[in-house]
């Protein structure tokens, strides 16, 4: 403890020379405090909404501010080996010590700014979102303490901080998404994720003890560092390891098998699901990967099925998201979607490429799902006014609405564009260096299937974006002109996450590409993080083409990328424009292909049947017979064998005097004889 | 057969005769009287060893006494109880205590 507050107060000592952490303590400690006052606060004085309005988000904003600090103090030296600040020993038992320790390196620096800066808007954001909430202290507190758990993954140093870390965002998310407790149906959606995450954490945890049992420690500078000369290359120990960790990844990022819990996420409010469940927490998975580079650099094998989980879950979630009414399903799997593309990154090597969709992805889909939340804001109220029970979120109760909403509207569109793909816009660069570097490093397969993805972003985000803002308004009867556009706490947010969406992908601009200058700062900067794995790809032949698998060099398939996504938002845009579609109440479910995407391809139902059906019969067998039967039964005998000698024996005690004389005399006798012959 | 057989003889049908009125008769006092009846011809049989065997055997007739004086005084006193309870003094009916 004494440590800690060392660490807070002043600069610390084990950094190496050149760069020091400024001040690494506060980052945490700040939202840790926000957390402390707003959880009295939902105790104390529930219904003051000053303190927390004042207190949660400056607690984030400070850490934001620190969090900048340190990246102008890492860009100005520019270490090439992280700084890892020890603040105390957390156990040490035998060869096994585990300190609390936080790395700085130019990954988690990248980490740090974009959770914390997301999560400052987002703060703002949800101070106009939850002005009407019983449980405003509440939620302040729980998403001041997500921020802490999410920095605490970021900046681990080891494999166990990064899980506590990792598990503390699994619970802030549970807390969220059941926020509205008093609904059975939230509070399962809450259970369902923690309890699914639960099935990657224990890939996450076995990945951990065969980590230390093969290389005796779980610090990451020592483990990453050890890893080329202690696994054997392309080795089953190399690819059980990574794989594990990929299972891990794959519950928290939501990717096939794992993707159920992340829609039914949608439960808890808004802001959550554009803070937790879109733009950091989920992310986590992604950062695992890249942060583990260099193990899955050791390890083709759990490369190409990273590679294959992300490009199959990237198509898979983004036809699911072409049939869905519900905006926030929608853009719950076109998160889904979007994270496939990541995994896909870091799957082929490419970890900048990945690391970069993180970044920019955080900024579209923050917005993204902002906007929806000021959409669901303003239906919420006008039908809250007029009394009317139809489903705010329905994109079918939505239509015309960039009359009353522009600047909703128009942030939107910014978002649309950005995630579709289009020059110049964030999602642009780094979507398309992901699908160049499937394609050059060789994965003809998955550079079509994402090119597919990609097809289908546009168009989904289309729809939505026409559903809800273009054509006439379908919101029932008088409710109609209670809607307002929002007000300015919810729409400068959007209006920052519109401008980071545009020039968020400005970091890095291809060499490739005519016309523009040639930006390579993001590659630059990761440099020292990815230089390991990269290293390792090339000493065992990986090497990246300059053609794509059907031929053509990067310049060709971003232009054509482009053109094709523009072509796409204007075509679904003409077509559906005109189409007449009618409020909720009034339609019927899809039938056909478009009801078994609407219905999510079955997997909800199927794993039902093929998973929790079968053990659920299967405890109830266990119960019946090995608990009813077995344990109790040998109980049960043993008692009433008990009570049967118990019984035999009363038959002796009759009352009869001359009975009980009878016995003794006989008794007596018998001794006598005994004792005599 | 000199005195001693006789006595010894003697002893053993006042036992026997005391074990039979415990056993068959239902009236506590003279269940009672059958139970003296068992300890004195102890006693008896305990004189006549101690001719033969030392004088040790003496000293058990007396603790027998002393003994049989004690459990004579509560077990009058506990039959008297029962007779003003009941008015009766048939073990056969007292049963209450069974378990």
């Amino acid at each position: 403890m004494v440590n800690f507050l060392e660490s807070v107060l002043r600069v610390a000592q084990h950094a190496e020379a050149g760069f020091q952490p400024v001040l690494p303590g506060l980052i945490l400690l700040l939202p840790l405090v926000g957390f402390l006052i707003n959880g009295l606060g939902a105790f104390m004085w529930r219904d003051n909404k000053r303190v927390p309005s004042i207190v949660g988000p400056l607690a984030i904003i400070g850490a934001f501010a620190v969090v900048v600090a340190n990246f102008l103090a890492m860009r100005g030296a520019m270490p090439h080996d992280p700084a890892v600040v020890s603040l105390w020993t957390w156990m040490a038992v035998g060869d096994l010590s585990i300190g609390v320790d936080l790395q700085f390196d130019q990954l988690s620096i990248l980490m740090m700014l974009v959770v914390t800066g997301v999560s400052s808007v987002i703060h703002v954001y949800s101070i106009g979102y939850m002005r009407e909430d019983p449980g405003y202290s509440r939620y302040f507190s729980y998403l001041n303490l997500f921020v802490f758990f999410m920095l605490i993954l970021v900046m681990g140093a080891n494999f166990p901080i990064m899980f506590v870390g990792w598990e503390g965002v699994g619970l802030c998310s549970y807390l969220l998404i059941g926020f509205w407790y008093e609904n059975r149906e939230f509070a399962s959606a809450g259970k369902k994720a923690f309890i699914v995450n639960r099935i990657g954490d224990f890939g996450f945890l076995v990945a951990m003890f065969m980590i230390f049992t093969h290389f005796g420690t779980l610090n990451f500078v020592q483990v990453f560092a050890a890893a080329p000369e202690t696994l054997v290359f392309s080795g089953g120990v190399a690819t059980l390891i990574t794989l594990l960790l990929f299972l891990g990844a794959t519950g928290k990022s939501a990717q096939i098998p794992l993707h159920v819990w992340l829609p039914d996420a949608m439960a808890g409010p808004t802001p959550v699901s554009a803070l937790i469940h879109a733009a950091t927490m989920v992310t986590a998975g992604v950062y695992l990967v890249a942060r583990a580079g260099v193990l899955f650099a050791m390890a083709p094998v759990s490369q190409a099925v990273v590679a294959s989980v992300g490009a199959g879950t990237a198509l898979f979630a983004a036809t699911i998201a072409t049939q869905q009414f519900d905006i926030k399903k929608v853009l719950a799997y076109s998160t889904v979607s979007q994270l496939g593309y990541m995994f896909l990154a870091v799957g082929v090597g490419a970890f900048t490429a990945g690391v970069f969709h993180l970044m920019t992805h955080a900024f579209f889909k923050a917005l993204l799902f902002l906007g929806s939340g000021a959409v669901i804001h303003a239906m919420h109220g006008a039908l809250h006014k007029v009394h009317r029970h139809d489903d705010p979120n329905d994109m079918r109760n939505y239509g015309g609405l960039k009359n009353v909403m522009p600047i909703t509207w128009a942030t939107m569109w910014v978002g649309t564009v950005a995630i579709a793909g289009i020059f110049p816009f964030a999602g642009f660069f780094s979507k398309d260096e992901i699908i160049w570097s499937a394609g050059s490093y060789g994965y003809a397969v998955l550079w079509v299937v994402s090119i597919l993805a990609a097809v289908l972003t546009a168009a989904y985000m289309t729809r939505l974006m026409v559903l809800t803002f273009h054509g006439e308004n379908r919101t029932g009867g008088d409710a109609r002109p209670h809607l307002r556009e929002v007000p300015a706490v919810m729409w400068v947010p959007l209006a920052i996450l519109a401008v980071l969406s545009v020039v968020g992908g400005w970091l890095q601009i291809p060499a490739a590409l005519p016309l523009l200058p040639a930006v390579d700062s993001l590659h630059h900067w990761l440099e020292p993080v990815m230089e390991p794995a990269r290293r390792v790809m090339m000493e065992h032949g990986f090497h990246q083409a300059h053609a794509s698998p059907l031929g053509g060099g990067e310049a060709v398939w971003a232009i054509s990328s482009t053109v094709m996504a523009l072509i796409v938002v204007l075509l679904t845009f003409r077509a559906l424009v005109r189409r007449r579609y009618r409020p909720a109440a009034e339609s019927e479910a899809p039938t056909g292909f478009a009801g078994i995407l609407y219905n999510k391809w079955y997997v909800d139902e199927l794993y039902d049947r093929l998973i929790i059906r079968p053990l659920l019969a299967l405890w109830r067998g266990c119960w019946r017979i090995v608990d009813a039967g077995l344990i109790d039964g040998t109980l049960n005998t043993m008692a009433s064998g008990t009570r049967m000698v118990g019984w035999m024996g009363s038959l002796f005690q009759t009352g009869r005097v001359a009975g009980y004389m009878f016995w003794f005399v006989t008794g007596v006798v018998l001794i006598l004889a005994l004792l005599l012959l | 057969m000199d005195i001693e057989t006789y006595t010894l003889i003697l002893g053993a049908l006042l036992f026997a005769i005391g074990t039979a009125g415990v056993m068959l008769r239902r009236n506590a006092i003279i269940m009672f009287l059958c139970i003296e009846l068992m300890l004195n011809s102890v006693n008896l049989t305990l004189v006549v060893f101690s001719r033969s065997l030392g004088i040790e055997a003496q000293v058990f007739v007396f603790f027998v006494m002393a003994v049989a004086a004690a459990e004579a005084a509560v077990g009058l006193a506990i039959i008297i109880a029962i007779f003003r309870h009941y008015e009766l003094v048939d073990v056969d009916r007292f049963n209450l205590l069974k378990w």
